[in-house]
């Protein structure tokens, strides 16, 4: 044999070894390997994609808008508290992103400008309309975006999933995965929640309070919203409870005037818990304040006794006890009809903390286990199917050559999926889609070598001398179409998203090992077959 | 030696007129579903329409008729639904959507499980696109496949001739058109899957023109004193017997995704099957001709 034979055989025995190191985590072997195999050891292997094993596919757009706005709301509430401090008379107004100090004077203008560097002013008659800064609003706006993917990761580690994938892409977009979930709605829940936790007071004093309904059904609460719209005092608003009879099922909305401004907010606190009211057997969350928290807590309570105090989560109230007495200690608790799991998570998104701004669902892929399981058993089965199908027709067709096309297949699905498997590669749908290509052009590259063969056994020349004018003659055909295919690949791989990227991935490698076995694998063992002796007749 | 084609001698390139006017009308086909899929009047799966899907697996056999009675009853508008009757499942699209995202699929299953109390089912899988990232999908798509067949002009250009580059995009546009056409025709769902499908074939059919091109540039070194057309007639029958052999394994395995492949893969196959036989007759009776019309009589290849 002659030693390039040697080298190459050599070169094959060792890309195989490889790729079945990579590729033993996907089978059940690797259970019953050593541990010091498993430790040692790549243990990853493919991945399957969400198409394939059910879960959560999910985009998110941070309103970083509304955070501007938050952020707007919070400076001019400082600022109204500087002009207290400094005994200035003026108003100050919010309005979207704007606010606007009316009348403003010189020491107003001063003021600000020393303080709050970021605004910019526009001045109209006696009034001036302060804005954030451009450049100071898409810091705020990037802000968000980063503490909602740390927000949300706290929660998701809470929730507790096997392998999430939590990442920000683009400028405002937050990408979950979260694989092999079961309660897709709970999930998308928990992530969405701003979780914006507020306690205000009840205006029970106010005239026009009496004159809310009792209840309301759902969808009404627009219509009464316009109704009152100019009637209650312009620092309340109307906020819903929620009732629901847990014999009828039946929703009510309750409507409440409360205080717009917050006594105390949710990134007081510094704990939640899941507890249980023992008398009924209910489960509740039970809240603790931090030290600063609880001092608020505790004046608030004392200076507003036999009032009522609403517990609000993201505008909704879920309840308003009377207080009886001045509540120390830094101890509150939000009662409802919560099941134990509405419970639990209402406890983890309180204690991972509120969002920056709201999150709004751009995509929402959901794919069942059962689905997913199903697509999986019914591609193996097919391309079992397929593959024998092509085995046969090979040996049918090509007799003792077709047996080594068929070897040059199975190398290359072997060498494919290793290579897969060391990149750790997410095998989709369409990837598997990409693999039926590739395979496909493994088995052309050696139909088109045979054929050259064939056609140089008719031209009267000798196996060894028909195999290797054949194989040259393959071998630009053979490039060239892999090269063009790769060159596709490589650019669906560039700029496509999704499943098109999941097709080029599988696309790629499978052409690139293609090449490798087509030009080095099946060319070895002709010459390995034709260095024993000089063959008279090919069985081609 | 087994061969299903012994030295044939078919006049290909004589037949290119007969040809051209098939190639014409599914290429034409396929233009009008481009149109319509533009204009947003083809069935555009949800991933590129944007708005909700939702796939229903019930337990007992369901009857679509009162599904449909029940969710327009239950307020829902605008609503398509398909179903698979051999595995009682049942598939709802709902595209426009005035409601929240993600709100649709909470009140079809609301729906459903007071109306069919007794008939419980599963949620296969749902899918919620928002109409920004639906236009999104769409743009990367069509930017991918823009890319991937400048590249491929590029490369055939430079290993071949620049007409012989324009031959062969034109056969693998020829080839996605017509099976994008046929799916337009049949009603099918314009979706992700199927880009994927049409790259595939698009793939296929390039490696299968490719093939064809490399023979005709071998034979026009070696037959000098030949007509372009003769050579090209010689280069086609000479890798006639390999064309067939590897389209019939491509076919295997698509009619083996087709049937045993399961739902999800079905269309993709569909489009494999149909893809498989247009980029064979594409790669002999249209890449080549276009090559010989943009060329001339003369022997040009001189690479």
């Amino acid at each position: 044999m002659k030693k390039k034979v040697l080298w190459r055989l050599l070169l094959i025995s060792i890309t195989v070894v490889l790729a079945v190191v990579f590729f033993l985590p996907n089978t059940p072997v690797f259970q019953h390997m050593p541990e010091w195999w498993k430790k040692n050891m790549p243990g990853k292997g493919i991945v399957l994609g969400l198409d394939l094993q059910g879960g959560l596919h999910l985009v998110f757009e941070v309103e970083g808008d509304k955070a501007v706005e938050i952020t707007t709301d919070r400076y001019a509430s400082q600022l109204r508290e500087l002009f207290v401090k400094k005994n200035i008379t003026t108003d100050v107004s919010v309005s979207g992103l704007t606010i606007t100090v009316s009348p403003s004077s010189a020491e107003t203008k001063k003021l600000i400008a020393d303080n709050f560097p970021i605004f910019s002013a526009t001045e109209s008659g006696n009034s001036t309309a302060y804005k954030i800064l451009s450049r100071e609003a898409q810091r705020i706006k990037d802000n968000a975006a980063d503490q909602a993917l740390e927000t949300i990761r706290n929660r998701i580690d809470q929730f507790g999933v096997a392998e999430p994938t939590i990442h920000r892409q683009g400028e405002n977009e937050i990408v979950v995965q979260l694989p092999g979930i079961r309660d897709p709605k709970r999930a998308i829940d928990l992530i969405g929640k701003t979780a914006q936790l507020e306690f205000r007071i009840v205006d029970d004093e106010a005239k026009v309070a009496a004159e809310l309904p009792q209840s309301i059904g759902p969808g009404e609460e627009e219509l009464l919203l316009r109704e009152f719209a100019g009637k209650i005092p312009e620092d309340t608003e109307i906020l819903f409870e929620k009732k629901v009879n847990t014999e009828t099922g039946i929703v009510r909305k309750l409507p409440i005037l409360l205080k717009k401004q917050a006594s105390l907010t949710g990134d007081l606190l510094s704990d939640a818990k899941v507890n249980i009211d023992t008398r009924f057997s209910e489960p509740y969350v039970s809240l603790s304040f931090n030290a600063a928290g609880a001092k608020l807590f505790e004046e608030t309570t004392g200076a507003n006794v036999k009032k009522r105090l609403a517990i609000i989560l993201d505008n909704t109230v879920y309840s308003a006890p009377v207080i009886q007495e001045k509540i120390t200690g830094g101890n509150a608790q939000i009662t409802g009809s919560f099941t134990m799991e509405e419970a639990k998570d209402l406890s983890i998104v309180l204690k991972a903390g509120a969002l920056p701004a709201p999150l709004k669902m751009l995509q929402n892929v959901t794919v069942g286990p059962s689905l997913g399981r199903d697509s999986i058993e019914a591609g193996k089965l097919a391309a079992i199917i397929g593959t024998i199908a092509v085995v046969i027709f090979m040996i049918f067709y090509y007799r003792l050559s077709g047996v080594i096309a068929d070897f040059a297949l199975l190398l290359n699905i072997i060498l494919l999926l290793g290579a897969m498997a060391s990149l750790n590669a997410t095998l989709t749908l369409p990837g598997i889609a990409g693999i039926i290509l590739a395979i496909g052009m493994a088995v052309d590259s050696n139909v088109l070598m045979f054929e050259r063969i064939r056609d140089e056994l008719r031209a009267g020349k000798t196996p060894r001398a028909a195999v290797d004018s054949g194989y040259d003659k393959a071998f630009w055909t053979i490039f060239d179409s892999h090269v063009t295919t790769l060159i596709t690949a490589a650019v669906l791989f560039q700029f496509g998203t999704g499943p098109i990227k999941g097709f080029a991935v599988t696309l790629s490698l499978g052409v690139s090992i293609n090449l490798f076995t087509a030009l080095i694998g099946t060319k070895s063992i002709f010459d390995v077959i034709n260095s024993r002796r000089e063959l008279k007749k090919l069985s081609i | 030696m087994i061969e299903l084609i012994k030295n044939t001698n078919i006049n290909f390139m004589g037949k290119r007129k007969i040809a051209f006017v098939v190639s014409g009308i599914l290429a034409v086909i396929g233009i009008i579903a481009i149109v319509q899929i533009a204009t947003g009047r083809a069935n555009l799966g949800i991933d590129f329409a944007g708005g909700t899907a939702i796939q229903l697996k019930f337990d007992k056999p369901v009857v679509l008729h009162d599904v449909r009675i029940t969710l327009e009853n239950g307020g829902m508008k605008d609503f398509d639904l398909q179903d698979l009757p051999t595995e009682n499942k049942i598939l709802i699209r709902v595209k426009k959507t005035e409601q929240e995202l993600g709100q649709v699929s909470d009140i079809i299953t609301n729906i459903l499980s007071q109306k069919f109390p007794e008939n419980t089912y599963v949620v296969d899988s749902t899918t919620v696109i928002g109409p920004k990232v639906g236009s999104r999908l769409r743009a990367d798509a069509a930017k991918a496949v823009a890319m991937a067949v400048i590249g491929i002009l590029i490369y055939v250009a430079f290993r071949f001739q620049f007409k012989f580059g324009v031959g062969a995009t034109v056969a693998t546009f020829h080839d996605v058109l017509a099976v994008l056409g046929m799916f337009y025709l049949m009603g099918k769902e314009i979706n992700l899957i199927l880009i994927t499908a049409l790259l595939t074939i698009a793939g296929y059919s390039l490696t299968d023109t490719v093939v064809v091109f490399d023979r005709i540039r071998e034979n026009l070194r070696q037959r000098q004193r030949e007509s372009v057309e003769a050579v090209m007639n010689i280069s086609i029958n000479e890798v006639l017997s390999r064309t067939i052999v590897t389209s019939l394994t491509v076919l295997l395995t698509s009619i083996s995704l087709f049937f045993f492949g399961g739902e999800v893969l079905h269309d993709f196959s569909l489009a494999m099957i149909m893809g498989v036989i247009v980029g064979t007759f594409s790669s002999v009776f249209v890449a080549s001709p276009i090559v010989l019309l943009w060329g001339g009589k003369r022997p040009f290849a001189k690479k």
